[in-house]
């Protein structure tokens, strides 16, 4: 008897992720790059989220070509975005055998009230979150791993910070809550109330939590997993750099060795220029990524 | 006590660290090749080969965890593990570390979808063994010193090269401590055949 898409099929294919760092590709050639920097996965895309930014207008699924493309290109695990949302698109890439899939607010959201029940896939989601309610309601759904919403396509880590700052204070307070006040806790965020039971037993999150949202540099990366991430997405970071596979390659050592500040000033010398950031302030409300889903 | 490393440049090395467990058992977490001269023993954990490979080769790890495997310090890989150790990867010209007698192939099973867990019987660990193959690599072939400890569907998913131990799937992601425990054996054996040839000489 063999079992597939069981949760810990899907929750230990993150579990081998770890320390590691997801790049978002949109091409076979940049994806070498990236398996070649040490990426533990790339992210299949039509337009990195900074370019999304630029274009305005309806953000969807990638071209099927693309992500088949990058799938023949590499043999690290390959993921696609999906709409927050759409069956179909998560279905079709399923289809296509992407191994993992995100449930996205980069790309424009298919339904603003419910979010795929990821549990009847055998392909495993990874979600957004900005807090503590959030990640577990996507849990809750039958998401396998979970990352910071942080504000894509920025350059600006500010929002990445702000929301693993949230999970990890979230986390301890539930793990040092008695059992009877769980109940009330699992009111006030929202949450499975279950999720936040085994929270407590256990004192972290049910799943891997990597960081994304604004990931720029090589001491981007080092201080999100100080924050606690167990890995790092990089979206525009790598391929809006000047010298995308040098950046790679920094990025990847300075997750592995993210306490090691002489390491990680030399592996920041002479990158050239990194992505050009945005103030988040600077952002109309409609134009801000991580409103979107709840 | 028996000091046993878990190599962790990538990968899932929490999961082993708990499998370790025994009474005269600590754990270190390996980051740097001085940390391979306090342990008896290794493990290579599940995680992603290619980006474990550019890291052992960044850090120097490549010569040491060679002179690691000759001294007869036990290792045991599961699944990126297991293809860091292999002495040829099926369709490739270039394999890694070439310190087991078999031949591997990558992603034998397909894709994530094709992922599954199972139980499998283990020869010497026992009967009904809680198996998570992920993106799994097969052993395709073995050399004579290789003995074969289980296979799954006519394929060989562990295998044994006296001090060096390797399984294409998982036994970290589940609650089931048996492999690891015979690996820990496999130690301690080590290190008491170490201790009386000091002795001796």
């Amino acid at each position: 008897m063999a079992d597939r898409g069981t949760d810990r099929v899907k929750r230990g294919m993150a579990e081998m992720q770890k320390g590691g760092v997801i790049m978002d590709v949109v091409n076979a050639e940049q994806a070498k790059i990236a398996e070649e920097a040490g990426a533990v996965a790339v992210m299949a895309l039509e337009r990195v989220p900074a370019d999304i930014r630029a274009a305005g207008g309806v953000a969807r699924m990638a071209d099927p070509t693309i992500v088949e493309e990058v799938m023949s290109a590499v043999s690290i695990p390959v993921m696609a975005k999906a709409r927050i949302g759409h069956i179909v698109e998560a279905r079709v890439l399923e289809a296509l055998g992407a191994d993992y899939i995100d449930e996205s607010e980069v790309l424009t959201p298919a339904d603003e009230v419910y979010h795929l029940d990821k549990s009847e896939y055998t392909v495993p989601f990874v979600c957004g979150a900005r807090d503590l309610g959030e990640a577990l309601r996507r849990v809750g759904e039958g998401a396998s791993m979970l990352r910071t919403k942080g504000e894509p396509g920025t350059g600006n880590i500010v929002e990445a910070v702000r929301h693993m700052r949230m999970v990890q204070s979230q986390v301890k307070k539930v793990t040092g809550l008695s059992k009877d006040e769980l109940m009330t806790e699992a009111k006030n965020l929202g949450a499975p109330y279950e999720l936040l039971l085994e929270i407590k037993e256990n004192g972290r999150l049910p799943v891997v939590n990597f960081a994304a949202g604004g990931v720029a540099t090589p001491s981007d990366a080092a201080l999100m997993m100080q924050l606690g991430a167990d890995g790092v997405f990089v979206g525009s970071g790598i391929f809006k750099s000047d010298q995308p596979d040098k950046f790679a390659r920094a990025i990847v050592e300075a997750t592995t060795h993210y306490e090691d500040y002489e390491l990680i000033g030399r592996l920041s010398k002479g990158l050239g220029t990194a992505m050009k950031g945005m103030e988040i302030s600077n952002l109309e409300p409609s134009e801000r990524m991580q409103d979107r889903g709840w | 006590m028996l000091k046993i490393g878990v190599l962790a440049l990538q990968g899932a090395v929490r999961e082993h660290v708990n499998c370790l467990h025994a009474p005269d058992v600590e754990v270190k977490i390996v980051k740097r090749v001085e940390e391979l001269e306090k342990i008896d023993g290794l493990v290579f954990p599940g995680g992603e080969s290619t980006t474990m490979r550019r890291l052992v080769n960044k850090y120097g790890f490549f010569e040491p965890l060679r002179q690691f495997s000759e001294a007869g310090k036990p290792i045991f890989g599961t699944c990126a593990g297991l293809i860091l150790m292999a002495e040829d990867i099926k369709g490739e010209t270039q394999s890694h570390l070439q310190l087991m007698d078999m031949e591997v192939q990558r992603n034998a099973f397909g894709r994530q979808r094709e992922s599954f867990e199972t139980k499998i019987s283990v020869k010497d660990v026992g009967e009904d063994v809680e198996a998570v193959f992920i993106r799994a690599p097969l052993i395709t072939g073995v050399g004579k010193e290789v003995e074969i400890l289980s296979e799954f569907e006519g394929e060989i998913v562990a295998a044994r090269q006296n001090h060096l131990l390797a399984c294409s799937f998982h036994p970290e992601l589940t609650e089931d401590a048996r492999f690891h425990q015979y690996f820990v054996q496999m130690v301690r054996e080590s290190k008491e055949a170490a201790a009386d040839s000091m002795a001796l000489t």
